[in-house]
């Protein structure tokens, strides 16, 4: 392949406690290709959600940087375009109206009114949201505002779609649900996709490549595994076959061997550091 | 209101249609029959107590008293409007005979001055307490989003807004007075110095409330909606008006409608002392004059500074959940 559309190198980042620095990662290096769809697996505050936010540009690395198609990224910006694990959509607008926000905000003068709507609308049906277009985020469940987060992320057409556990939120069929649909999407729009994930089945079922992150603190890329499985893939053919399987157990070997969580002999402690990471991601 | 009116009506008819009776009275008695009861209750303690106090001004007046002051109210409202409206068609007729023995002449109208009346007095307290309410608004809200957008700015700013908070109109009324007096001179000025003063003290008494409100409703919008304004890049005038004012409109409206209470509160203590025409004044006036109808009267102001308090708060609470994105809030 030629060069890569992203690259992230030396990245490391500190975040200033009262009793000191706190080396959250070291010395992450991660290149993507176009059109590759990527996931960050690890433990729960490994730092997963970190390394997105650094390539948002949310949060600035401490060491090292992040460089997309040649321009060194040191804010956000809609080319990064990132879905939520809540997907943060503003409850005062309609499925419509936020995708809209995004659309007049990326295409101002390169796109007509009409031309607006139309792709606003296309952005929308391609995650099966039309028959919701004005019904607001309490109006709908948890699993179509995901998709209208989706819509909205699509829909500034990004060079690289950042996804922070897009599924975590959700219940398991409609994760399935979700998961179809957005490798459908893949299919046509063939995007450079960044998602973190703790779920081993979607890293395998949705990557080209998945990343394996160490346990924090100083957290780094552990391995990175390929996944040549073809595409279309269908979980439940899958689901019988040893290579996928092979990938699942690469992959569950890395988390549950080599990077076992120091402290999984005490379980009410993990209790509440799980507790912990989920009031961080949310 | 409007939601309890239709409550209201509709267990009626589905009476009348025969439908559920049995669960569609309990509805009424619960929704129109405790209310009531509470109303009755109260107005027999009043009644007894009231015949238990003897004041220099005579016998406390009771809730008969009270009515008969009220209706006494309404007619001298109407005598002085026919009084007014007769003055008017004198002028008239006055003029039109001056005109037609010399053209030359052009008519003069001249107002009619008597003693306003308890309807007028209201209106001004009405129109006096909404001028104080809009201004502090027009103040509270601009800083209270310019404050909570920065933790610095509202850590310089929490002292003041905590020491002058809980300061009292009584207080303000004194200084606004002196100030009012030093720079609002003019031979012909718009409005009386009175209400400008009553005005300034309502303004500094309820600006606290939404500011602080605001300020705290900014500064606490779920972090991923800021995410989402820096991702697409919205300016710091995009991000407010397109983020943080949405996101924020459910706190700034528990603001305006304690802002809105207090300033009612305020406008009558104001208007005691800065003697600017309106219920205040009337409830002072009453109070010097100390003839027998005077407590009746008092108490009639009283119970009509209650209602209207009550129905400007239902009013703000309209406005909001017409505004409202967030319909979830319990909204009481």
């Amino acid at each position: 392949m030629n060069n890569p559309l992203l690259e992230i190198t030396g990245v490391g980042i500190e975040f200033p406690t009262p009793k000191g620095p706190f080396c959250a990662l070291q010395n992450v290096n991660l290149k993507i290709h176009k059109g590759e769809f990527v996931s960050l697996i690890g433990h729960s505050g490994c730092g997963k959600s970190t390394v997105l936010n650094i390539v948002a540009g949310l949060y600035q690395a401490t060491t090292g940087g992040v460089v997309l198609a040649g321009k060194e990224v040191n804010e956000p910006g809609p080319e990064r375009a990132v879905v939520f694990q809540n997907h943060s959509l503003l409850p005062w607008l309609t499925a419509y109206q936020n995708v809209e926000l995004a659309v007049k905000r990326v295409f101002k003068g390169k796109k007509t009114k009409a031309e607006m709507k139309d792709w606003i609308e296309h952005n929308l049906e391609l995650v099966h949201m039309t028959h919701a277009l004005h019904k607001r985020p309490d109006e709908i469940s948890g699993g179509m505002k995901q998709r209208v987060g989706i819509a909205r992320a699509l829909a500034m057409e990004p060079q690289v779609l950042l996804m922070d556990e897009p599924f975590g939120a959700l219940d398991a069929l409609t994760r399935a649900h979700l998961q179809d649909s957005l490798m459908e999407i893949q299919k046509e729009l063939n995007n450079t996709v960044i998602m973190i994930t703790h779920d081993v089945d979607e890293a395998v079922l949705l990557s080209d490549k998945i990343v394996m992150m160490t346990n924090g603190p100083s957290a780094t890329v552990g391995e990175i595994l390929d996944i040549e499985l073809e595409r279309p893939r269908n979980r439940i053919q899958l689901a019988d076959d040893p290579t996928y399987n092979h990938y699942r157990h690469e992959v569950l070997s890395f988390l549950y061997e080599k990077q076992r969580k120091p402290d999984t002999e005490a379980p009410a402690k993990k209790v509440q550091e799980d507790e912990n990471k989920q009031s961080d991601v949310a | 209101m409007t939601l309890t009116n239709i409550a209201m009506i509709e267990p009626w008819i589905k009476i009348a249609k025969g439908e559920n009776v049995a669960e569609n009275i309990r509805i009424l008695l619960t929704t129109l029959g405790l209310p009531l009861v509470g109303l009755l209750v109260f107005l027999m303690l009043w009644q007894v107590a009231a015949s238990n106090i003897n004041t220099s001004l005579g016998q406390f007046p009771g809730p008969v008293e009270a009515l008969d002051q009220a209706k006494g109210l309404v007619s001298e409202h109407i005598a002085e409007r026919e009084k007014a409206e007769a003055f008017y068609e004198r002028q008239e007729a006055r003029n039109a005979e001056r005109v037609a023995n010399d053209p030359d002449y052009v008519p003069k109208i001249r107002p009619y001055t008597g003693k306003p009346t308890y309807f007028d007095q209201i209106f001004t307290s009405l129109i006096t307490v909404m001028s104080g309410f809009l201004l502090a608004s027009a103040i509270a809200i601009p800083l209270g989003i310019i404050i909570g957008l920065s933790a610095n700015l509202y850590s310089a700013f929490n002292p003041i807004i905590q020491i002058l908070k809980p300061v009292s109109p009584l207080a303000w009324l004194p200084i606004v007075t002196m100030v009012v007096s030093a720079l609002y001179v003019s031979d012909d000025p718009m409005v009386p110095k009175s209400f400008v003063t009553s005005m300034i003290t309502v303004m500094l008494c309820s600006l606290w409330p939404t500011l602080i409100n605001t300020a705290v409703g900014v500064a606490s919008i779920p972090k991923d909606l800021v995410n989402v304004s820096k991702v697409l890049r919205l300016s710091y005038l995009e991000h407010v008006i397109k983020i943080v004012l949405p996101a924020s409109v459910p706190m700034v409206f528990t603001g305006l409608r304690l802002s809105l209470g207090i300033a009612w509160m305020v406008l009558i203590a104001a208007e005691m002392l800065a003697q600017n025409p309106g219920l205040g004044k009337f409830v002072w006036d009453e109070f010097q004059n100390g003839s027998s109808d005077s407590l009746g009267r008092i108490m009639v102001a009283v119970l009509t500074i209650g209602i209207i308090g009550f129905l400007l708060d239902r009013a703000m609470l309209m406005i909001q959940r017409r505004v409202s994105w967030d319909k979830a809030a319990t909204l009481r």
